[in-house]
């Protein structure tokens, strides 16, 4: 085999599998992106609507956790103005507390909950979800003054 | 005053750092040699004076007082040490420097060792200047605590302990790669001795990288109490982006060191896993994305971070740039042959990781336009999975092709009883199990795979008895094992996501579940004390098979640190894990439990698979150096002549 030929052949699969990756890529990030929203852009935004995946940060509102009759965990995720319930099959993390900040993903039922299949919280003390504390700042900048999240165990509303 | 000789170490390893990185790429010698072994004792003694402030529990130590406790036991007090951003970047610098004494020692010496040196003691002078000036770990305290703050519960376990050694050997073991790379670009000189000369080291590097990540693993696994092992989680990619480039290199480097073929894209590699694992760095510790195992993040140290990366990248691919257009193409070969199925490889694998990259830095760049997105578990399933998996269809026939030309009817038709194996598994692993259609494609690549270099291995002993399997060489025992643990790593990991089972039982005292053929009657729960935490432990009994045994998921509180963690109670079966966690009481029906059981069908493949990959790059790594002496030889050094001492340190310790 030639040289010319071997090159071409060599650049010949190269973009072959370079532009089925880009496709596969485009389809998928088209399909699977969980946008991140606050519950107060939820409700603002109107994004509530069953079947829709979506990841949902803020705070446990405190009082708010308790258990329905299959044992499934109930709370509800707070940025301080609206909120949003959310039902989770499955046992929280360690971390997972009234007051502190979570991630849920998964998508809504019929009555406007979060059937979460994944709570994250925080693994580290001093670490707070990044799109939470922003999501909390931007609702109510008084919970989040000194960049410290402890204020935001008092229920605003 | 302990705390002190580690600074003033940390010191002295600067400076001699720093002259080596001058001799290095100037004069070179055997004074570069003998800067880059003090460079790395000095930073081990500086590292052992940080355990012993951990152990001896030196509360007047900042980073102590912060993160040990005198109740702490004491492995957990030496893994302290670096379980921390300072002293995690002190053993960023020890192995880093590390690697450098291990070329001083093991390399030849000639201008390649000199300049590579000298690329190492640059990069290990930054490093030793960041330590120093923005994360000492020696920083003392006015008004020591009485007792510490405690460490992190969930670090405190003996994989993640064991984790944090093993990953940086592997990517930060990638700068010494990066550094005979720049070194060879300065050179000039990117040919077969070059790659012979980089691939022991990108093996260590490599393999290492290889039980990091598996520990890392394991340790999710079974401590974060959900079961799962792998998250797709940025911090992950972080440290799978240089093993997938670092992969793509170790077999890149045979084709070059055995055809002279494709030097300037092993070089390309060999320079872009360190990058990669600068980026990783970035990721992991600057906070600029959301991550369930982000730790000791600051953006500060991000900004530093990525000056360094540009810094570093910047100046390597200035240097690629300049030099690569005069490498040496090597001989020609016909795409189906064995030089076509390593390129066919590198292709796959560097594609991969860009996928991985892509939907790790997305919701990045999205957060800067002030979106916020998450990429998750689906989009790699969609894309890198297929990938992959096309790529090990390849992987039987790429082991047993040719150099130059291969015909590929002859090695379909040897191949075909694999192919029905795994036809026949992959049906046969839905029908009997009765689970979701989804493990065909992972159990039919991976059975095709394993029986496959089975069936190679077997042509390659030839009849004529078991004697004959002593005599193959090494370098075909790593490459089978590193395959076939891939192929068990394929069929666990898939039929693990397919065939996993969990469910989450409301049960008071007395009542029993079921699953998986187990049967668990929950007998209540019990407090009881440990070391530096209390514990609430269930006992539930577990029948099978009529044996009856009693196990105890334990719930733990970490007064200290005011946070708890989950134990599972993991049991093994032939056929996968049993594993039960016991979750929160129901407030509303006082005596209640969640408890949540799940079987993981073989978990122990995923594991297993990963760690035969691994001991499959160490046999490669062992080949290669008892090979080593015979093989320079062979190749005549075309080097000039640079300097007289051709000390020729061959007999490195195989």
């Amino acid at each position: 085999m030639r040289k010319r030929s071997q090159r071409l052949w060599l650049i010949g699969a190269a973009v072959v599998l370079v532009g089925g990756a880009i496709a596969l890529a485009s389809v998928a990030l088209k399909d699977t992106v969980a946008f991140f929203y606050a519950p107060t852009d939820l409700i603002e935004k109107n994004v509530i609507a069953e079947g829709k995946s979506v990841r949902v940060g803020g705070l446990v509102e405190v009082g708010s956790e308790s258990h329905n009759s299959e044992g499934v965990l109930v709370f509800r995720i707070t940025d301080n103005r609206n909120t949003v319930p959310v039902l989770f099959d499955g046992i929280p993390p360690d971390l997972f507390k009234e007051g502190q900040g979570v991630v849920a993903e998964g998508k809504f039922d019929a009555e406007g909950r979060l059937v979460a299949k994944r709570v994250l919280a925080k693994h580290d003390e001093n670490y707070m979800p990044k799109e939470v504390k922003d999501a909390l700042c931007k609702k109510s900048p008084a919970s989040c003054a000194g960049d410290n999240y402890g204020s935001a165990k008092e229920p605003a509303s | 005053m302990i705390a002190e000789l580690g600074h003033l170490l940390a010191f002295l390893a600067l400076a001699t750092a720093a002259s080596q990185s001058v001799l290095g790429l100037t004069t070179g010698g055997e004074a570069v040699r003998r800067l880059a072994v003090a460079t790395g004792m000095f930073t081990l003694l500086s590292m052992l004076t940080l355990v012993i402030s951990f152990v001896t529990l030196d509360f007047s130590v900042a980073l102590v007082a912060r993160n040990s406790h005198s109740l702490k036991p004491i492995i957990y007090r030496i893994a302290g040490a670096w379980g921390n951003h300072e002293g995690s970047m002190l053993l960023w610098c020890l192995i880093m420097s590390g690697y450098g004494a291990a070329g001083a020692l093991f390399m030849r010496g000639d201008r390649l060792r000199d300049r590579a040196l000298g690329v190492q003691g640059l990069l290990t002078t930054a490093s030793l200047v960041y330590l120093l000036i923005a994360s000492s770990p020696f920083i003392r305290l006015d008004n020591p605590p009485l007792d510490g703050g405690g460490m992190n519960p969930l670090l405190q376990d003996p994989a993640v302990a064991l984790h944090p050694p093993f990953l940086y050997t592997g990517y930060v073991g990638m700068s010494f790669v990066f550094s005979i790379a720049a070194a060879g670009l300065i050179n000039g000189k990117i040919d077969r001795e070059w790659a012979g000369r980089v691939r022991p080291w990108a093996l260590t590097a490599w393999s290492a990288l290889t039980i990091g990540i598996t520990l890392g693993a394991i340790w999710a696994y079974y401590e974060l109490g959900w079961g799962g092992w792998w998250f797709w989680d940025p911090v992950e990619n972080a440290s799978f982006m240089p093993w997938l480039v670092g992969a793509a290199l170790v077999h890149s480097l045979i084709l070059t060191e055995k055809r002279g073929s494709m030097a300037a894209w092993t070089v390309f590699l060999a320079v872009l896993a360190f990058c990669l694992s600068l980026l990783g760095t970035f990721l992991v510790r600057s906070g600029v994305m959301t991550s369930v195992h982000a730790f000791a993040t600051d953006p500060e140290r991000g900004i530093i971070l990525l000056i360094g990366l540009a810094l570093t990248g910047g100046m390597a691919l200035a240097l690629y740039a300049w030099r690569a257009p005069k490498l040496m193409a090597g001989p020609e070969f016909d795409p189906v042959s064995r030089e076509g199925a390593l390129i066919l490889n590198n292709l796959f694998l560097s594609v991969g990781a860009a996928l991985v990259l892509v939907g790790t830095v997305t919701p990045m760049f999205a957060q800067a336009l002030n979106i916020s997105l998450s990429i998750g578990e689906p989009y790699f399933q969609l894309t890198f999975a297929p990938m992959m998996a096309v790529l090990l269809l390849f992987m039987p026939l790429a082991q047993a092709s040719t150099w130059r030309r291969t015909d590929l009817a002859p090695l379909l038709k040897r191949f075909w009883p694999a192919a029905v194996l795994a036809v026949v598994v992959a049906i046969g692993a839905v029908v009997i199990s009765g689970k979701s259609a989804w493990v065909i494609p992972g159990v039919l690549v991976g059975v095709w795979v394993v029986a496959g270099v089975a069936m190679d291995l077997a042509k390659r002993v030839g009849p004529g008895g078991i004697g004959r399997v002593f005599r193959l060489p090494l370098t075909v025992w790593g490459m089978a094992i590193a395959h076939i643990g891939m192929g068990l790593f394929v069929i666990g990991a898939t039929t693990e996501a397919a065939a996993r089972t969990e469910r989450t039982f409301p049960m008071h005292q007395g009542e029993q579940a079921e699953m998986a053929g187990w049967t668990f009657r929950f007998d209540g729960v019990s407090s009881a004390e440990g070391p530096n935490y209390l514990t609430t432990r269930a006992d539930i009994t577990v029948t099978h098979d009529g044996r009856t045994e009693v196990i105890h998921p334990e719930k733990r509180y970490y007064p200290v640190a005011g946070s708890g963690t989950t134990e599972a109670a993991i049991r093994k079966t032939p056929g996968g894990d049993v594993y039960v966690v016991l979750g929160d009481p129901i407030r509303e029906e006082p005596g209640v439990w969640r408890i949540r059981i799940a079987h993981h069908p073989l978990i122990d493949w995923v594991f297993g698979g990963a760690g035969l990959i691994a001991i499959g790059g160490f046999m490669a790594l062992a080949a290669r150096l008892r090979r080593r002496a015979p093989a320079t030889e062979q190749q005549p050094a075309i080097e000039p002549s640079a300097s007289g001492e051709a000390t020729a340190a061959a007999g490195a310790p195989a």
